[in-house]
């Protein structure tokens, strides 16, 4: 708690100023691509939300496997205060995908291989969040969560290769491949920052949750200490 | 100065795709800060509140 404290007005100031730089490079210094003309602008948006959207199911499997095999109890804290968070960049990257399709491809959306399995894992969000909650008592939920959230890495590498190992709409990848990125510098930047802005965005409002949930845990153990005198009481009553 | 306003707002004729992407991408990174910090002071007063109620009645 008290390193979370001391890290977090740090991630906030970073995560500003990465996304501030980020955007007006994005925006007024990065130029119009010779095919897509402005619309490539969308990339910003869209290519770190996709590299967020994996990044944070990566932590979530990560979590959840420490928290069935060494029960930390902060690893599933971690994992629940992240779902939502990747959810939404899930999201972001679907839309903003849509978006760019639409000028570029002439349609909204295609079931090619690498679309579908995003929209999958933006279902295996929303199932995580959902299974956690189905139970009354938080830690089954907390396991059936973490088993789905392993069993849900599968489709990682699937989004990953989707676009070599079947013929998608979708182009394959230009930035992490063999053999170095292959789009220019003047594009290379302003889509670093903003990755790198989105990451420590992820950090600031994961740091915050994850306080949140402790304080929320040492609410319900004093709440429980709270009543326990009562049911003393209430005993001791029905008793005499 | 507003010629070079509006050419950039027009995004090349791009804009009801460009505008809409960058609008979403805050309104959803702005929206789930807003909603962690807000559930974030709302539990921390929660406490703050319980543990003055827990010194006030062992007094």
């Amino acid at each position: 708690m008290r390193l979370s404290a001391a890290v977090l007005p740090w991630c906030a100031i970073a995560t500003a100023l990465t996304l501030g730089v980020g955007l007006y490079l994005a925006l007024f210094v990065a130029p119009p691509d010779y095919q897509q003309g402005e619309a490539v602008r969308i990339m910003f948006i869209h290519v770190p939300a996709a590299w967020m959207a994996m990044f944070v199911y990566g932590n979530l499997a990560l979590a959840s496997a420490v928290a069935l095999i060494w029960r930390h109890p902060l690893a599933d804290l971690a994992g629940q205060a992240a779902a939502p968070l990747g959810a939404g960049f899930t999201l972001l990257c679907l839309v903003t995908g849509s978006l760019w399709g639409q000028p570029m491809w002439g349609t909204w959306w295609v079931w090619d291989a690498r679309l579908t399995s995003v929209l999958v894992l933006f279902f295996l969000y929303l199932g995580y969040i959902a299974l956690v909650n189905a139970f009354d008592e938080p830690t089954r939920g907390a396991r059936a969560g973490a088993i789905l959230a392993l069993v849900g890495v599968v489709n990682i590498p699937i989004i990953k290769f989707s676009v070599d190992w079947w013929n998608t709409l979708h182009q394959p990848a230009s930035i992490m491949r063999m053999g170095g990125p292959t789009i220019d510098a003047s594009m290379l930047w302003p889509l670093f920052l903003m990755a790198i802005g989105f990451t420590l965005y992820f950090l600031t409002v994961l740091l915050i949750r994850i306080r949140t949930a402790i304080i929320a845990r040492k609410l319900q153990v004093l709440r429980m200490a709270e009543l326990e005198p009562d049911e003393d009481f209430a005993g001791a009553r029905s008793a005499s | 100065m507003s010629q070079g306003v509006t050419h950039f707002l027009e995004m090349g004729g791009y804009a009801r795709f460009v505008w809409p992407a960058f609008g979403l991408a805050g309104v959803l990174l702005v929206g789930m800060l807003v909603q962690s910090l807000r559930a974030y002071r709302q539990r921390q007063g929660e406490l703050e509140r319980l543990q003055q109620d827990g010194r006030g009645r062992r007094r």
